[in-house]
């Protein structure tokens, strides 16, 4: 079956320099940012991918690109078929765009304050020229709010209810996938499980996918099929779900899995991982984890590694295995 | 045993509104041993950080505390007003924001922001207060501490500057640290090695620690015990392995369910149903009553459980016991 989504050699490169007069006075070179590098992977129908990984990694950099907010320097996002950043077709962009949708972090940003909720919930659609009978007050049904809610404001709800609110809102064009960009860490634990069991009905329900943004590993844990770990803008490890969390390969995975408060773990006695990650305008050359490394050798120093199938994994590491 | 560092009894906090009295804390009761990590856990607006802030006297009017008594190594401070309060402010209670950056004066190098701490609070002349800095910074573990003295704060990364904030907090040598969700900020790999200096900075020195949070797994981590909010109340108070494992409290247990590592393998998360009450429009009886499955007539009607008035872990009048745990996993 041919993948909804498929990411190929994604590249995206900020250009961070001053502006062009101080470079001429001082001196300065060009500085450019690659925040995401030559990153590929592909989305089944139905499922959820979840990309993984501490500030600075990429992560939300690729969500924008897949959902078309930001152009890539180099490669292509493609969803059923269709490249937006290249295709010339209107009627193909128009019908692909429909049927992507994204839901923010924040529910306190991404809702504007003035707009009653129906109004908030229904523009995607009105947006494409629909106008379904109720559709706002169906969707916050489906989302577990009472139909009495389409005309309220959004401080009149809390920060669960609101996230309920960008749901529907992402639901109203009846996308087939939804970009969810860190969507439960501005929540409480109980208010979070509560929007993980309703997108995981929906999942079901609609025949959703999603590609989950997030540095939540228990989430990912939960929540996701297929997850693609992130390091300094690259793909580090790839992998099954079950797979990556019986046996992760990477040794930044490992360390990540290490570091990640556990429930059990009373009193627990862990060696803190070493270090930070380094800065992505002048990343270490080589493996740009060799700093933090403790398998690292020469050769980590000298050549990046390609990624590479080690069991079910897709490993970019010289020594995994 | 010895006396508590801190021994807060009955502490109330009331905001006076237009629309009557709001108590975001009501009646919280608990003692921190020296050496001690007392982490206290709930959802926003439980009053965790309005309990902290009460005890280091920071509370923004017109909150203020209107019952209760706070000691600290046995001295009542909940009384004490302006240089009395500054004296103890630092000397004596250290405090971590959430917030690195904001916490740190941006237009002073780190280095005077320690020695100007540590020559507030101690004894000493300005050349020791400098060496007593760089000691400070390197116990933190800041490598090269001896340029970073010289460094502005917007020059660290964020988990370098947690370091700072808490190579301040405890430059004075105070006795107790409240430290309000630390790691929030952070990301996970440098958020264990800040739990981790924690910990260890507190048992070498036997400072109490008030680790407020709402990540479980952090408390699970570093807290000995754990006191659970909810709505300005306590719900549970007890060792942390208890909280974790057999919770008494419905709350609690509620909490510790839907936590995703709870479930794990299983398709959907146990969730609470509802959300926490408001401050205006708190229910009788117990304030979780609403949204308990076990709740009972008892339950809805006035004085709601306390933990003095139950079996001083659990404030509720039905708490779970190891059977009801039982039936429930057999079930699921």
């Amino acid at each position: 079956m041919k993948p909804l989504v498929s990411v190929t050699h994604l590249t995206r490169i900020f250009d961070v320099s001053k502006p062009w007069l101080n470079r001429v006075i001082e001196r300065l070179p060009k500085s450019l940012l690659t925040a995401v590098s030559d990153v590929s992977f592909d989305i089944p129908q139905n499922s959820v991918y979840a990309l993984v990984g501490e500030s600075g990694s990429g992560k939300s950099t690729i969500g924008k690109m897949v959902v078309g907010l930001l152009p890539p320097t180099e490669g292509s996002v493609t969803i059923e078929g269709v490249d937006l950043a290249r295709e010339q077709d209107p009627e193909k962009i128009e019908k692909v765009r429909s049927d992507i949708q994204m839901i923010f972090q924040d529910p306190y940003a991404s809702l504007n304050p003035r707009w009653r909720v129906k109004d908030i919930i229904e523009e995607p659609a009105v947006a494409q020229g629909k106008k379904p009978e109720a559709l706002a007050e169906r969707l916050l049904e489906q989302v577990g709010l009472a139909a009495e809610d389409a005309g309220k404001f959004p401080h009149e709800f809390s920060g669960g209810q609101r996230q309920r609110i960008c749901i529907a809102r992402a639901l109203a064009s009846e996308p087939r996938l939804i970009v969810c960009d860190e969507p439960t860490s501005a929540l409480d634990v109980s208010v979070q499980a509560q929007v993980l069991n309703l997108m995981s009905d929906l999942r079901e329900d609609l025949g959703l996918t999603y590609l989950f943004i997030t540095h939540d590993l228990t989430v990912v844990q939960h929540m996701a099929d297929t997850v693609g770990v992130l390091y300094l803008g690259r793909l580090v490890e790839e992998a099954p779900r079950e797979a990556l969390f019986a046996d992760p390969k990477h040794p930044y995975t490992r360390m990540l899995f290490d570091a990640a408060p556990k429930m059990d773990g009373f009193g627990r006695e862990i060696e803190p991982p070493e270090g930070e990650i380094p800065d992505p305008i002048n990343p270490p050359p080589g493996c740009a984890f060799h700093p933090r490394c403790p398998l690292a050798t020469d050769l980590c120093k000298r050549e990046r590694p390609e990624p590479r199938l080690v069991g079910a994994s897709k490993v970019a590491c010289h020594h995994a295995e | 045993m010895t006396d508590p560092v801190l021994s807060v009894r009955n502490l109330t906090v009331e905001i006076p509104t237009r629309r009557g009295v709001l108590r975001p804390v009501d009646g919280v009761s608990y003692d921190i041993a020296a050496g001690e990590i007392l982490g206290v856990v709930g959802e926003s607006g439980a009053g965790k950080s309005m309990t902290g802030n009460a005890v280091i006297g920071l509370l923004d009017p017109p909150a203020r505390i209107t019952g209760g008594e706070i000691h600290l190594l046995g001295e009542r401070i909940d009384q004490l007003k302006g240089e009395a309060l500054r004296k103890i402010r630092g000397k004596k209670i250290g405090m971590i924001f959430q917030d690195p950056l904001t916490s740190l004066n941006p237009l002073l190098k780190v280095g005077e922001q320690l020695t100007e701490t540590i020559l507030a609070h101690l004894p000493v002349s300005q050349s020791d207060a400098e060496a007593r800095a760089l000691a400070a910074l390197e116990e933190v573990g800041i490598p090269a501490a001896t340029q970073r003295l010289n460094s502005y704060p917007h020059e660290f990364s964020g988990g370098m500057r947690q370091r700072v904030v808490i190579a301040l907090a405890l430059c004075a040598e105070p006795s107790l640290v409240i430290a309000d969700e630390p790691t929030t900020a952070l990301d996970v790999s440098v958020q264990a090695q800040i739990i981790a200096l924690l910990k260890r900075l507190c048992r070498e020195r036997g400072t109490a620690v008030m680790l407020v949070t709402h990540d479980m797994g952090v408390i699970a981590e570093a807290a000995d015990r754990v006191a659970v909010m909810y709505a300005g109340r306590l719900a549970e108070l007890a060792p942390v392995q208890q909280v974790v494992q057999a919770p008494q409290h419905p709350y609690t247990d509620g909490l510790m369910g839907s936590t995703p590592l709870a479930s794990l393998g299983q398709k959907r998360l146990r969730q609470i149903p509802g959300s926490m009450p408001r401050l205006t429009a708190l229910p009788d009886g117990c304030a979780f009553h609403p949204r308990c499955q076990r709740a009972t007539d008892r339950c809805r009607s006035n004085p709601g459980p306390t933990l003095a008035a139950c079996n001083g872990r659990a404030a509720c009048w039905h708490p779970l016991t190891d059977e009801d745990r039982a039936a429930r996993e057999a079930t699921a």
